[in-house]
């Protein structure tokens, strides 16, 4: 029963939006100000679909906690000795159930919309209700008809399969939902931005309707991001932070277009310029979501997390990729030119900085789009090439370090028009920081060029993060702003570790037996023991590793070996001792015939500031949305009381004729 | 300056970035790209010494031995023919790493003719296989993929 409600669910919530989509339509065809008959349609369908969609996802989660191994889907993914936490998290982390998040989400933004958003010409949001319905169809029609999650066994099977072991890990409860909450925010600003380029209404009124959305998905872009690395970091053993892989781009590429939207939609907000630029953004960040989408559904790519490998899915959503990218910037040429042209400013300005910056977001997203392509390209000639890091990290450096310059001091100009020798002390004092970082790094050891610039730019940053708040009250400062400064600073932060990492990590791989010792960096360790444990559905070595540093107290660390039954695979599992300045990794590997085992250890200092900054940068986004939203609220607030005022006035001035 | 020339000048100067960035990574692909080889192409066209590359093939069985330290193996790997190659590796072995199961070394060939491999990649779980390993004959990849598990689940 649970599956068949499910299912209806998602049949009517489909029906809704085609609903939405006609009666959206209307509303374009209506005069201003004119109410059309059929135009009403469009808010109820959205919020409806919201609602059933919602349930659908709810009843999927339900077949999943009590293991209904009559779904197709629970049988094929869980097991009844599965923990709890993990039967629910269960639920996306596979095909099927994750498109129904997908589209729960997208349904739900979409309700959001259509609920709260009054600011907008009911035009403008006729369209934009039309585009979001338009794009919930195609998911409705992706899930509907080449992979329902609802699916009946014709025998109900005896026992589930299991869970990839790997998934089976608390950072899948939270790391997939977040980036498709991001992914999916876009595609809000992506239907805004297509209502106001449909109706001419490229201003800044829309801009403020569409930032808390596109800053609420770069929020949850940038801490899916920042969570995923720290996962991939603990759970896969190799002790790197961010492998480039593919699936990996698949979540940059959309945090890249939406940091430069994010930042060109605050100028036309407060500026009222690049307002076409805006919707070319727009278009391309929920293009970047469409193709990070296909990219992991699809399976056409190598990688740990393309668990779904069927090609006829992919086209699907390759056929779907091509009509909302394709329409989308069909409509933009046709258009755009009918956009008027937004206010002008000097190349010296923050505006300036900020497109100077926005060119090299876009120039670093091209940058890792074909790198990640690349290797689907050439397979077409039957060429089998990979790419990595020696294509990634030079090739985006060359336009990161220029843009981390940029953004050093765009913050301090004003905007419209500035002279740069208005602020020539804060660059010279930027300037000898880096200068001066660098030469110090560089007289105490060799290092790659890289990490030696990462730090200096990060201290500079660091410094110049805070430089906007010079000579202001601190008391007096708008929260947004401190959302910015703190969001700039996360980045310095994060340049830190991931500089550090690569410029100061020590690494000791050695076979010891049980009682040796050996030593990393400050560290001693001494193998005490290598003893078999077991879980609820894994048995695994474990070693006890007493670490000290310095001859201090020792520390035990627990690295394991683990083998699941269900399914029968193995994981590394990593112990890791955190400090301050840095944190031990440690890995257990096999046991040589002589008897000793593998122990790879890292040392890696201030490896921790990578994913403090990633909370840093998020944690300014969401400062800057309750900035936003408070000022917005008072704004609405005082509206509201001058409409009142008139109105009484109004009241009071029904006898004007009397007092005449 | 006039209202159509800043839009002109800016649109521009986006253009140069975009295709500057295109440029460069076309460039830095040509040079940085990892290039797959089989056993077999390694053997007849080998690629030059310090390039970073790709090897991807069998572990031949009774080839992986295990030097004094403990950490540093060597070991065979082969194709669809004969030729294989010698490669050494120092580092945890991937989990599903054994004798007969597919790998895929990433590298560099020495001047000694022996693959130097910085990363061994195995197959990962039932679901996974190295995606190199797919066209190499329905035999051999069955052959690999099956059951590499059973040896480690000791």
């Amino acid at each position: 029963m649970i599956a068949e409600i499910g299912l209806a669910a998602l049949w009517l919530a489909a029906a809704l939006a085609v609903l939405q989509m006609v009666s959206g339509a209307f509303a374009l065809r209506s005069a201003e100000g004119e109410a059309n008959p059929l135009a009403i349609y469009a808010r109820p369908a959205a919020v409806m679909q919201a609602l059933l969609a919602g349930l659908a996802f709810t009843m999927l989660v339900w077949a999943f906690a009590v293991t209904d191994l009559s779904v197709k889907l629970v049988a094929a993914n869980s097991h009844s000795m599965k923990p709890m936490i993990y039967k629910l998290t269960g639920t996306w982390g596979n095909h099927e159930g994750s498109m129904l998040l997908w589209v729960g989400v997208l349904a739900l933004s979409g309700g959001l919309i259509a609920l709260f958003e009054r600011r907008l010409p009911e035009r403008t949001m006729g369209a934009t209700l039309a585009v979001q319905g338009f794009v919930a169809l195609g998911f409705y029609a992706f899930l509907l008809l080449s992979s329902n999650p609802f699916e009946r066994l014709p025998v109900p099977a005896v026992e589930g399969s299991g869970l990839n072991p790997l998934l089976q890990d608390i950072g899948l409860a939270f790391h997939p939902p977040t980036l498709y909450a991001g992914y999916v925010g876009l595609s809000v600003a992506f239907s805004l931005a297509m209502g106001a380029l449909l109706t001419r209404e490229v201003n800044p009124t829309f801009a403020r309707v569409m930032r808390p959305w596109v800053l609420g998905a770069w929020v949850l872009l940038t801490f899916g991001i920042t969570a995923g690395s720290y996962w991939a970091y603990y759970e896969l053993g190799w002790g790197g932070w961010w492998f480039w892989d593919p699936v990996e781009n698949a979540s940059l590429m959309p945090w890249l277009a939406a940091t430069a939207l994010l930042h060109s939609v605050a100028v036309l907000a407060a500026r009222d310029a690049l307002r076409t630029w805006t919707i070319m953004l727009g278009v391309l960040a929920f293009s970047m979501s469409m193709l990070g989408t296909f990219l992991v559904r699809s399976g056409v790519l190598t990688s740990v997390h393309a668990f779904a490998v069927d090609p006829q899915r992919g086209a699907f959503i390759l056929v779907l990729l091509g009509l909302y990218i394709g329409g989308a910037f069909t409509i933009f040429a046709l258009r755009a030119g009918a956009v008027a042209e937004g206010k002008r400013f000097s190349f010296s300005s923050r505006e300036g900085a900020l497109v100077f910056n926005n060119v090299m977001l876009s120039a670093i997203l091209a940058i890792v789009l074909l790198g990640t392509l690349y290797p689907l390209l050439t397979e077409a000639f039957d060429v089998r090439v990979s790419v990595g890091p020696p294509y990634f990290n030079p090739a985006s450096a060359m336009f990161a370090i220029p843009m981390f310059l940029v953004m050093a001091v765009g913050p301090l100009l004003r905007w419209k028009e500035d002279s740069p020798r208005r602020i020539r002390f804060e660059v010279l004092l930027l300037a000898a920081i880096l200068i001066g970082v660098i030469g110090l790094v560089s007289f105490f050891g060799q290092f790659a060029l890289l990490p030696l610039l990462g730090l200096g730019l990060a201290a500079a940053l660091g410094v110049a993060a805070f430089l906007p708040l010079r000579g202001r009250k601190l008391t007096r400062v708008p929260v947004a702003t401190w959302g910015m400064v703190m969001a700039h600073f996360g980045i310095a932060v994060s340049l830190f570790g991931m500089a550090s990492e690569g410029a100061f990590t020590q690494e000791r791989l050695a076979a010891v037996a049980p009682g040796g010792s050996e030593q990393v960096g400050d560290f001693t360790f001494t193998l005490q023991s290598v003893n078999p444990v077991a879980g609820p559905n894994w048995t695994a070595i474990e070693a006890r590793i007493a670490v000290s540093r310095d001859g201090g107290a020792p520390v035990i660390l627990t690295p394991q070996a683990r083998n699941f039954w269900s399914p029968a695979q193995a994981t590394s599992e990593s112990a890791l001792l955190t400090r301050w300045d840095g944190q031990l990794y440690a890995v257990i590997g096999n046991q040589a015939a002589d008897g000793r085992w593998q122990i790879r250890m890292w040392w890696k200092p201030f490896v921790t500031f990578i994913w403090y900054g990633g909370l840093l940068i998020a944690l300014g986004g969401v400062l800057a949305i309750i900035g936003r939203v408070r000022v917005d609220m008072k704004r609405r607030k005082a509206v509201s009381l001058g409409d009142e005022r008139r109105a009484d006035l109004e009241a009071l001035g029904v006898q004007p004729g009397l007092a005449e | 300056m006039k209202a159509k020339h800043q839009r002109l000048v800016l649109i521009i100067a986006a253009l140069i970035a975009i295709i500057g960035a295109g440029l460069i990574a076309a460039w830095t692909l040509r040079n940085q790209a990892n290039y797959f080889y089989l056993p077999e192409q390694m053997a007849a066209t080998p690629p030059a010494a310090g390039q970073a590359v790709r090897l991807g093939g069998m572990v031949q069985p009774g080839s992986l031995a295990t030097e004094a330290d403990g950490v540093t193996v060597n070991f065979m790997v082969t194709g669809n023919t004969e030729d294989a190659i010698p490669v050494r590796y120092s580092g945890i072995l991937p989990d599903l790493f054994v004798e007969g199961s597919g790998v895929v070394a990433e590298g560099s060939l020495g001047a000694n003719g022996v693959f130097m491999a910085t990363n061994l990649l195995a197959k990962h779980d039932e679901n996974y296989v190295p995606k190199e390993l797919e066209g190499m004959g329905t035999a051999q990849a069955a052959k690999m993929a099956a059951d590499t598990t059973v040896g480690l689940t000791q």
